[in-house]
């Protein structure tokens, strides 16, 4: 039963070829058929594997497909590696992949371009089960740039639209920074190890680096920039946002539950590495760590309600870095399959609001809206309790495993659990704000809004809604995974302590409620405060970091493209022909026709060349 | 035979050369641009006469007569060409014809 897995990228890549030779000349129907059902399948054959891996009893297997390539001692595989950390990502992608293809079919229903839609999204599956799946890093890589350009194709999916375009090169050419720091620490792990198995080098590292020694830092270090890249983390977090240009469907899958935590499977993969440098591995919490407060500040000030989900994305998987930081591997991978599906779950809730509104998305101009939009309003109620990590939802245990094993960090460790408690009651605020906004006050818009109807859309919504609800109770299998780290242990906290973890996001949902919700206390009155409209505005446009960029980065490049705009190359050859041209008019003007200037020209000619012949 | 110095006879066809040369150069008809031509091929023709009597060579006398036929060939041909360039247009002043002017 284990050795089917080569079936699991199979079926979206048969989906692809498909969809994509028939070039959109399927009708909707059997498109979609297609579409969602490659991944259904893929489901199966993974529901299917996790149970007989599960029953076998092994650490990992692996699956040999073909040699790819073989040349002096470089021998990637195409192989397919399963332990238990694929295990959790092939569920993830598949199961959350298969709800999302199927809620899109209804989703994108009226979109002409719906075949091409789940010809992208087919193949970005592909490529993500290829990511999770490959057991050797350069295979891993083919499957991170595949991801990369699928991003890039479905968020400029409408591309009439030029914001669309520029949202997707942003996301492209953001991403490829941290992708090319990640090559050179291929390169570097292959030119130190000898190998590029995830395994053999991890072993390989553990044997022949100490602790705390220069090389494992630097590869580690290369390896966190294509993964800040990826997971949209600071210093490369611009780019998320302005990928919600994408449809809906697109947010939930890629930008929300499974590309962007590519970031976190590849730390978690190469953990080993991150254990030898000590140092490197307390940078990833505290990069975690400011981004989720920095984003948690921009989400309270947004008004588009993807945006304010973007954010929170950026926000949660700040928890996961957070986690990965402090050694939680287990917590931050349980941390990812949790909010991938309550991220997916108020994705779609948004995507079903959007669209029975007339693709609205600023939240003000919506309001009152819990007895139109009675599902719409139950995703929104229960993914956002598990955003803020409600007791006994699926993101307060996930969350309670990071911010506890944050606090056991030597020295360092309770200024993380702090930071992380905070980020969880501005999570509480933002998410409440968005909810209190929508579904309650006064209706502010689109007065007559009817929820879109459907199966298709109605079932992955529950279904979600039933995971986000009891997700925190599906045993991840990753002990075997993570074992030679830190023993897993009891984790022993003061009652007081995981007080204030459960009371502060629940007093930022009563913030929310206080201003939002009742009225009592007015947003306008705190913004006529002196300084915080300026504070709103800076926290509004991401800490300015867009700005910064383009000060420091894009308008030096179009300011020297507009200076070489004239190629300085080029001006040497444009030279030449401009002597040569004057030259030219120069002689031109002998020409004049009249045979009297020819007539003395040749007797000047023959006299000057006698008087030389005479002379010489 | 009082000779002549041969310093005389290559002075004189100088002379005639440089005429017809000026003739060329100023005339603005094409008739009197032809005929100083003529000049000139004539003044060649008495440089040649002069140097083969200098050195008592026939070969003076041979491009003699080969400028000569040079020559009516030339008028023959260029009177031609003068008919033909007064029929197409009108006049037989050739700073008209500038028009291989670039």
């Amino acid at each position: 039963m284990l050795d089917l897995i080569w079936l699991l990228p199979t079926f979206p890549l048969l989906g692809f070829l498909i969809l994509a030779l028939a070039e959109g000349k399927l009708a909707k129907g059997p498109a979609g058929w297609i579409g969602a059902g490659s991944i259904g399948l893929s489901f199966v054959v993974a529901a299917l594997v996790a149970v007989s891996f599960l029953q076998s009893g092994l650490e990992s297997h692996t699956v040999p497909i073909w040699m790819w390539m073989s040349v002096a001692g470089f021998d990637p595989g195409i192989n397919l590696y399963l332990d238990g950390l694929s295990l959790v990502m092939i569920l993830v992608i598949t199961g959350v992949g298969f709800l999302i293809h199927v809620y899109s079919t209804g989703y994108m229903a009226d979109d002409p371009d719906f075949s091409r839609f789940f010809c992208y999204m087919n193949l970005f599956v592909f490529a993500m089960l290829l990511l999770v799946l490959g057991d050797n890093l350069l295979l891993l890589y083919l499957g991170w740039e595949g991801v990369g350009l699928c991003s890039y194709l479905l968020i400029g999916f409408w591309y009439d639209d030029p914001y669309n375009g520029y949202a997707a090169r942003k996301a492209f050419v953001v991403t490829r920074v941290g992708d090319t720091a990640m090559a050179i620490g291929l390169f570097l792990l292959f030119a130190q190890l000898g190998t590029l198995n995830i395994q053999d080098m991890l072993h390989a590292a553990e044997a022949e680096w100490a602790v705390g020694s220069a090389l494992p830092a630097i590869t580690a270090l290369l390896l966190l920039g294509g993964a800040v890249g990826k997971s949209a983390q600071l210093p490369l977090q611009t780019w998320l946002p302005d990928a919600m240009a994408g449809p809906t469907p697109i947010s939930a899958l890629i930008h929300a539950a499974t590309m962007v935590t590519a970031g976190v499977y590849l730390i978690a993969r190469t953990h080993t590495l991150f254990e030898l440098a000590p140092n490197v591995q307390l940078l990833v919490a505290w990069v975690g760590l400011i981004t989720l407060l920095m984003a948690g500040f921009t989400a309270m000030t947004q008004n588009d309600i993807k945006r304010i989900l973007a954010y929170s994305t950026v926000s949660q998987i700040g928890y996961m870095f957070l986690g990965l930081g402090v050694g939680a591997w287990s917590g931050a991978i349980f941390h990812l399959m949790t909010h991938a599906f309550f991220k997916a779950l108020l994705f779609l809730g948004a995507g079903a609001v959007i669209l029975s509104l007339h693709h609205e998305q600023d939240i003000f101009r919506m309001g009152a809206k819990r007895k139109q939009l009675p599902v719409g309003f139950l995703c929104f109620l229960i993914g956002g309790l598990a955003l803020t990590a409600f007791p006994y939802t699926s993101g307060y245990f996930s969350k309670d495993e990071i911010l506890i094993a944050a606090l056991e960090v030597e020295g360092q460790g309770l200024w993380l659990w702090l930071g992380g408690v905070i980020g969880a009651f501005f999570t509480g605020i933002y998410t409440f704000r968005l909810f209190f906004v929508v579904f309650f006050g006064e209706s502010r818009g689109h007065h007559d809004a009817k929820e879109v109807k459907g199966l298709n859309i109605a079932l992955p919504l529950f279904i979600l809604m039933a995971l986000s609800l009891f997700g925190g109770w599906i045993p991840v299998p990753l002990d075997a995974v993570f074992s030679h780290g830190a023993e897993h242990e009891e984790h022993h906290i003061s009652a007081f302590m995981h007080g204030v973890m459960i009371a502060l996001p629940l007093f930022g949902i009563a913030i929310s409620y206080l201003f939002y919700g009742s009225g009592i206390l007015s947003a306008e009155k705190l913004m006529s405060l002196p300084g915080s409209r300026a504070l709103h505005r800076f926290w509004n446009s991401g800490w300015g970091m867009d700005r910064l960029y383009d000060f420091l980065f894009v308008n030096p490049f179009l300011y020297l493209a507009r200076v070489n705009a004239k190629d300085i190359i080029d001006a040497f050859y444009d030279m030449l022909a401009a002597l040569s041209r004057a030259g030219h008019l120069l002689i031109v003007r002998t020409q004049t026709g009249y045979l009297r200037w020819y007539v003395l020209s040749m007797a000047a000619g023959l006299v000057a060349l006698i008087s030389v012949g005479v002379l010489l | 035979m009082g000779a002549i110095p041969v310093e005389h006879g290559l002075i004189l066809a100088g002379i005639l050369f440089s005429l017809g040369l000026i003739g060329v150069l100023t005339r603005r008809n094409i008739v009197f641009v032809l005929m100083s031509l003529e000049v000139m091929l004539n003044a060649c023709g008495l440089a040649f006469i002069v140097a083969g009597s200098r050195w008592e060579q026939a070969d003076g006398q041979i491009m003699f007569v080969l400028i000569l036929t040079l020559a009516a060939a030339e008028v023959a041909v260029g009177l031609g060409l003068i008919i033909q360039m007064y029929r197409r247009f009108q006049t037989v002043d050739i700073n008209v014809l500038s028009e291989l002017k670039g």
